[in-house]
């Protein structure tokens, strides 16, 4: 079997011959072919198995529409479920298998559902499958999932990348039909920046499938020639392989182009591109589709549509019969038997279903008028059918043609209902179209050539005009608008077994008949009820036929019964091109502290915190686990000193007249009288009174503050301030800037924090408790003369200081305090021991500061100045969020003191049993203390301030445990702050 | 007319000619008792439940368009009950029971099926505050299980552990959570109303409501006047625009949340799979096709479709979490209206107008709910007083600061 | 969508965040006698017209302004951009 159906002529190039395979059956076509038009070739008329009931199927159509030839194409890996073999282009070496049956291709165990199928008409399974119970799920619902699906997902990591790109333009032109070339030429020679897209590999549209002539040239050398002036031209940017999926708000355009799909490898490019189009204006030239007509058994491989017929006869090459029929409702029908005949095939018939008409004379092919199929023989492919008289016809392909539909797609992608039009029956683009768009050609419901080049021309004069452009537009070539009228005739009445509407989801007409039967009238409930339009296909050549056999059920117009809407993409996207390279490790950006290289040369384990990489714990040798690493970082910052970069924290500077005054609006509270050089604790609230955040702000100048924040919100306080300075008090003197990556900031902490500054900051600043003390800052030097910021801040307990550097010392600084600190045997720590001592310390944190607790409820209502408004203050004083039970942020340990108190347990009054009734809160954030030998633990429970002392039930059934807990204070390490301000 | 298995066999055997319309096409009467507006699956299922629990049965779902509409006909299937106030989990796991007899109670296939749910976390305060959910869901009676990452490479060895920008730690079970086939269980409350009396009148948009000296006593619609002693508002993704009807400002925005479905593909997820480090969750139908969905667009939209930003970053999420989904194809999006509330929690109350009730404000979280909501709203509604699990859903609870914010994200809808 | 800054040109709505109805720029006097419902109102009740909606936008990967937009929530279609700053005093908040 070696190209037997290849026949003269085409647009493939016979000297670059391509070997595939199909289900490991080595075939040959050549460069220009589709997987369908080399199959077909190869005469390999069943491709693929329907969806429900394992119909053999073979290839309906040659365009994106296809709803049969579904193939996974590649292997390993790169496998790629429900290709349509009809847009994948041929390459050396490509490797296709069919999907969805059980066996083999051609014995496939699943067609025996086909024999069910009186008994699985639409919507059967809403009323069975329900007993006993537990049967779903166990037994039909695994058994449904099974036969159900299409391709399978190879399950490994797509070995592929995607890219993303963006493009402007004054006019984006959707399809290079003739419509689109001549939009294309006109809009180009007029200076307009043009975009010109087309889902094919090769311009021309139609025109490559047709015989039609432009100027006395073959239609498909008139697309080469305007392809080639555009391509010339700098103002043109043609794409083919892109096909424009989606239409969004204001012009913008989602497109795919497939930029090594037609290669063996994509040879480490990109294998697509996800564009984004912002284009000022669009022109919708997408063409139309034709629509089968619906009779019995009109499904088997062989019966095909008769434009796609014409599409292999006359582009590919590739006869798709030896003995063809045609059957038609419309002119354009006949021309499938003309052109077949043009090319030595044998048409054995032509039948329309027209009284009346008369085709032009097609060399004695003999013509029925007012035919009607009524069935079909041949189960893997088609060999006879059957006329309404009984006449048996022999056939190996029927070409059939319903009439054409406009390709709308994209005008209702913002909601725009098309409108039916009874002159072409057929829905064309409503008024209602997205910003900036036009249609033009087929798409627009102009069907023939003559009027769609000068209709096309037209409306991009139009466009140019609106654009301020003048027009210069192309001559139109000389053609003519082919035979087109056509009757409404969408299944054969007559047909007495199953005829298909729908045929990937298996859609029949009984079903839509049926799906009425039972109040399923509306359009959208027909879809849903039946799937009819619901497959890969979207209903591209379906929809149109079966609400109009529902319009026939309900004695309604078809314009009364309206359309469901389509919905982006017009094609499917692949998943992995719209993430593009977003994904893996570049899911999103790094950011990394200034002293990262410091801490990877030291051994930090490394915790992702928001988009920071932060060190978590310095791992020493012999250390058995992290534990071991975070208490010993905690004793040492506690006996002698620790450091840790702190970067992360965000930080504002604030500066202006009104500064002040500014902070005293967003904090709860006081700021107007922080003096310079001081530092304080301030408190955010939300406007609805909930605590949102909380840091310190620094007095460095009369008008400059820096306020630090928490690392979580760094990026929502900033916008919240932006929000309050332009909106809330737009005449304030004050302006903000974010400057977290600006500097390098450290804590150091410890007994000998202060011994170990001292050899780091220049002479002759003062480091003393008495020049120098707790909440003290200023602005200093370091290692003689690098500008610094000194904070005397404690986030540990301890004596401590923050000290900040530009960013781009910040390495340089960790290294050089950790030298300094050699001698008093200085530690950096990580996270988790900055997270320990915050515990013990009672600080709150993320974990309390969680969007959903009040100044009150954390123990920090007495930061709520009486004195003055805040954002947040008024809502905060509402009844219910400062009820006398209101939960209060308490610490907690435990009564054996070997227990661990683990985060997310909730309390309960000891002797209640355990429900949500008698949930007294939870407990929030917890640690192991080096310092105290025992765990610790900070949360919430209704009344805490009052209770302490009192043992609670620590319940955790999530992780099968309970203990029991002793409420004390939240300060467990030295309550008095005698150490931070020593 | 009850379904069973039998009975499609016997209509097989006889062409299929004796199904009967699932539900009649009544014209409206002048007078009910209750007129329940908007025919989605809260509307329907309040009808069912009025009608069948609490026994009144004079009752109008009045639906502008076709029933089922709505959200019902346009989320992405989810149920669960894994909510951790006290305000919330014990209505949801009373939903989730409502789900699991659902079925066999109103005699119709909605595939409710227990496939799991799991929400993963990427770190110790993530997981921290798992375990604080999962624990307020066992205190509620519900099940709730955390897994380890060791115990999810077992079970779903197709997660990317290894090369993850946001390593997969571990995550919260909600074994008894799923999917259902949304549009059934629309159809399957409309059934089970008709059968029960309840005229649903399609296509029959309410223009107005008769309001008299602060009683609601009827509505005017596109098929006339119709008066009731109880008008119940049930009408997700147009709460503002009904309501502004009735005078009334409400704590929603209404913001559009996309989905997705894939091309068909033999099975591939067990379950619902939620990203603890950026916005997707995914689910595969039982005709095969990944349903997923991430963020809303976050602004203020009635346009049913979103934007390419949302798209891009649903797609993100899951090539972050599921590589090999990267060679499947997303088939269709849509958009869906959410009437986003102040606290993310919902409404089912009465408005200060007697006669008038509303039910609403289910952000993006309103399917899970439809049983729960039916019932308690019917019981609302009958009883004047709320069920036992829905004391907490008021209008007023934001003037009292009573909140019921799970994400703690305060009263900025499209952070909810 | 594309939102027309009035002092940076046309730009992605994607480089903004959005915040809500323009009302949140009209905080109440929290000194008056009804300040507990008037916050009430301002923290809580919408408009969510459908239609047009002036709405707030912040230009966090741009230039950092608050801008409010007047944009219809069926169609999506933007018809005005305006500072949030310019309009708060045109609105005349003080300070």
């Amino acid at each position: 079997m070696s190209q037997s159906f290849r026949i003269s002529g085409g647009l493939i190039d016979r000297s670059s011959p391509m070997h595939f395979t199909f289900n490991g059956k080595r075939m040959e076509g050549y460069a220009g072919d589709t997987l369908a038009s080399a199959l077909l070739a190869n005469g390999q008329k069943l491709v693929g198995r329907s969806f429900k009931y394992h119909r053999p199927r073979g290839i309906l159509s040659a365009g994106p529409e296809e709803p049969n030839a579904l193939v996974q194409l590649r292997t390993g890996a790169a496998q790629e479920p429900n290709t349509r073999a009809t847009v994948a282009e041929l390459f050396d070496g490509l490797s296709a298998t069919s999907q969805n049956h059980r066996g083999s291709l051609e014995f496939d165990l699943m067609a025996i559902t086909d024999l069910a199928a009186p008994f699985l008409s639409a919507g059967f399974y809403y009323k069975t499958f329900m007993w006993p119970k537990a049967f779903w799920e166990k037994l039909y619902e695994p058994m449904i999932r099974a036969s159900a699906g299409l391709g399978t997902l190879s399950m490994k990591e797509d070995p592929d990348t995607y890219d993303k790109g963006f493009l402007h333009c004054d006019l984006l032109i959707i399809g290079a039909g003739p419509s689109g070339l001549i939009a294309a030429l006109t809009a180009a020679r007029s200076g307009a920046r043009v975009i010109l897209a087309d889902e094919d590999f090769r311009l021309g549209g139609r025109l490559n499938s047709e015989t039609f002539a432009l100027d006395d040239m073959e239609g498909g050398i008139w697309a080469e020639q305007v392809a080639a002036e555009l391509q010339s031209l700098s103002n043109v940017r043609i794409m083919t392989r892109t096909t424009v999926y989606g239409a969004y708000d204001h012009g913008v355009f989602g497109a795919l182009e497939r930029v090594t799909d037609h290669l063996k490898s994509s040879g480490g490019k990109p294998r697509q591109i996800l564009w984004r189009i912002y284009s000022k204006r669009s022109l919708l030239c997408a063409g139309a589709t034709e629509r089968p007509i619906a009779f019995s058994n009109n499904d088997r491989p062989g019966i095909m549509l008769a434009g796609a017929v014409r599409s292999y006869v006359n582009r590919f090459g590739v006869a798709p019969g030896k003995n063809v029929t045609v059957f038609t409702n419309n002119d354009d029908g006949w021309r499938t038997a003309s052109d077949l005949i043009a090319k030595g095939v044998t048409v054995r018939a032509l039948i329309d279903v027209r009284d009346g008409v008369s085709p032009p004379d097609l060399y004695g092919t003999e013509v029925i008028t007012g035919g009607r199929i009524i069935d079909t023989a041949g189960r893997k492919a088609l060999s006879s059918i059957t006329l309404k008289n009984g006449r048996k016809i022999t056939t190996d392909c029927l070409a059939v043609s319903g009439g054409w539909n406009p390709t709308v797609h994209l005008t209702c992608h913002q909601r725009g209902k098309p409108v039916w039009n009874e002159d072409i029956l057929a829905f064309v683009p409503s008024g209602v179209l997205p910003e900036g768009m036009r249609v033009a050609g087929a798409a627009n419901g102009v069907f023939g050539l003559s009027s769609a080049l000068q209709g096309a021309s037209e409306v991009t004069a139009g466009i140019l005009t609106d654009l301020g452009m003048s027009s210069k537009a192309a001559a139109l070539p000389v053609a003519e608008d082919e035979a087109q009228s056509g009757i409404a005739f969408w299944h054969v009445k007559e047909s007495k077994k199953r005829a298909w509407v729908d045929l990937q989801n298996d859609v029949t007409v009984k079903d839509i008949k049926l799906s009425y039967q039972e109040g399923f009238r509306s359009v959208e409930h027909l879809k849903r009820y039946s799937t009819l339009g619901m497959a890969t296909d979207q209903g591209k050549t379906s929809n149109i036929a079966g609400l109009a056999i529902l319009a026939e059920c309900s004695g309604k117009t078809i314009s009364e019964t309206g359309t469901t809407i389509f919905r982006p993409p017009y094609t499917p996207v692949p998943i992995g091109a719209l993430a593009g390279r977003a994904r893996g490790k570049d899911f999103r950006p790094y950011r990394l502290t200034p002293s990262h290289r410091w801490a990877e040369a030291n051994g930090a384990t490394f915790v992702e915190t928001g988009n920071w990489m932060r060190a978590q714990w310095f791992a020493r040798a012999g250390e058995k686990g992290w534990r071991d690493s975070v208490d010993r970082e905690v004793e040492m910052t506690r006996a002698s000193v620790g450091i840790c970069d702190v970067t992360t924290l965000g930080k504002i500077d604030i500066q202006g007249k009104d500064a002040a005054e500014f902070l005293n609006h967003v904090y709860t509270n006081a700021f107007l009288k922080l003096p310079v050089g001081k530092v304080r604790y301030g408190l955010m609230l939300r406007e609805d009174g909930i605590a949102y955040d909380d840091g310190t702000t620094a007095r460095l100048g009369e008008n400059h503050f820096v306020m630090t924040t928490t690392t979580a919100n760094a990026v929502l306080v900033f916008r919240r301030l932006e929000f309050a300075r332009q909106c809330l008090w737009p005449n304030l003197d004050v302006h903000l800037i974010s400057t977290t990556d600006g500097w390098a900031q450290f804590a150091v902490a410890g007994p000998n924090a202060r011994n170990l500054l001292a050899k780091v900051v220049d002479a002759p600043f003062d480091l003393s408790n008495e020049a120098f003390p707790f909440m003290a800052c200023a602005e200093v030097s370091v290692c003689g003369g690098t500008p610094a910021r000194l904070f005397r801040i404690s986030f540990s307990g301890e004596l401590a200081y923050e000290i900040a550097v530009p960013a781009k010392y910040g390495n340089s600084m960790m290294d050089v305090l950790m030298k300094a600190g050699a001698e008093f045997n200085a530690v950096p720590y990580g996270t988790e021991a900055l997270g320990v001592m915050r515990i013990e310390k009672g600080h709150a944190a993320g974990n309390e500061l969680n969007g959903q607790t009040t100044a009150l409820n954390l123990g920090l209502g007495g930061f709520v100045s009486s004195k003055k408004d805040c954002i947040g203050k008024t809502l905060s004083q509402r009844p219910e969020l400062n009820l006398p039970d209101a939960i209060r942020l308490v610490g907690f340990k435990p009564v054996n003191s070997s227990d661990a108190l683990l985060a997310g347990s909730h309390f309960i009054t000891k002797g209640d049993a355990a429900t949500m009734e008698n949930d007294q809160g939870w407990m929030s954030s917890v640690a192991y203390s080096p310092t105290l030998g025992h765990s610790i633990g900070l949360g919430f429970i209704k009344r805490g301030h009052e209770r302490m002392g009192e043992v609670v039930r620590v319940v955790n059934p999530a992780r099968g445990v309970e203990v029991e807990a002793e409420i004390v204070s939240p300060h467990f390490y030295d309550p008095e702050g005698g150490l931070q301000r020593g | 007319m009850r379904y069973s298995g039998f009975k499609v066999f016997l209509e097989g055997l006889t062409g299929n000619r004796g199904w009967k319309p699932a539900w009649r096409d009544p014209e409206p009467k002048s007078d009910y008792d209750v007129i329940i507006i908007g025919g989605g699956g809260h509307g329907l299922s309040t009808a069912y439940y009025l009608s069948k629990v609490y026994g009144v049965r004079n009752v109008a779902v009045l639906e502008k368009g076709w029933l089922g509409s709505g959200n019902i006909g346009r989320n992405t299937t989810i149920i669960r009950s894994n909510y951790m106030l006290p305000g919330n989990e014990p209505f949801y796991e009373f939903s989730l029971k409502l789900w699991e007899g659902l079925e066999q109670d109103f005699n119709y296939n909605a595939m409710i099926s227990q496939r799991s749910i799991l929400n993963l976390f990427h770190s110790d305060p993530q997981r921290d505050a798992f375990v604080r959910r999962a624990n307020a869901m066992m205190l509620a009676g519900a099940d709730a299980e955390l897994a380890d990452e060791a115990q999810l490479r077992r079970e779903l060895p197709f997660l990317d552990f290894d090369n993850a920008r946001f390593p997969i730690k571990g995550g919260l079970f909600q074994r008894r959570g799923g999917t259902v086939r949304h549009d059934a269980v629309a159809w399957g409350y409309a059934r089970g109303a008709d059968a029960e009396g309840v005229d649903i009148i399609q296509n029959c948009e309410v223009t107005g409501f008769q309001i008299e000296n602060g009683i609601c006593k009827g509505v005017q619609t596109t098929k006339g006047a119709i008066n009731a002693k109880k008008i119940a508002v049930c009408v997700a993704g147009s709460s503002g625009r009904v309501m502004a009807m009735a005078g009334m400002r409400l704590p929603i925005e209404s913001h559009v949340l996309q989905a997705f479905v894939s091309e068909g593909l033999k099975p591939v997820l067990p379950g619902v799979i939620t990203f603890g480090a950026g916005h997707f969750y995914v689910s595969q139908s039982d005709k095969g096709g990944l349903v997923f969905g991430g963020d809303i667009d976050a602004y203020n939209s009635y346009a049913q479709r979103g934007n390419l930003p949302v798209v891009e970053d649903v797609a993100e999420g899951g090539m972050a979490i599921m590589p090999m989904i990267g060679r499947a194809r997303l088939l269709r999006s849509w958009g869906g209206i959410m009437d986003m509330s102040m606290d993310g929690s919902p409404f089912i109350d009465k408005t200060h107008i007697g006669g008038l009730y509303f039910n609403g404000g289910w952000c993006y979280g309103g399917f899970k709910a439809t049983p729960a909501s039916g019932y308690c709203y019917a019981h609302l509604l009958a009883k004047d007083e709320p069920h036992p699990v829905a004391t907490e859903m008021r209008l007023d609870r934001f003037k009292r600061g009573h909140l019921i914010d799970e994400k703690g994200q305060g009263n900025q809808p499209n952070l909810h | 969508m594309i939102i027309n800054h009035p002092l940076l040109g046309p730009r992605d709505a994607a480089e903004f965040v959005y915040l809500g109805d323009e009302s949140l720029i009209e905080r109440p006097d929290p000194n008056a006698p009804d300040a507990a419902d008037r916050f009430y109102e301002y923290g809580y009740l919408r408009d969510n017209p459908a239609g047009e909606h002036k709405e707030l936008w912040y230009h966090e990967q741009g230039d950092r302004s608050w801008l409010v937009v007047t944009r219809n929530t069926i169609t999506h279609q933007i018809t005005h951009v305006e500072l949030a700053r310019d309009v708060a005093r045109a609105k005349g908040r003080d300070r």
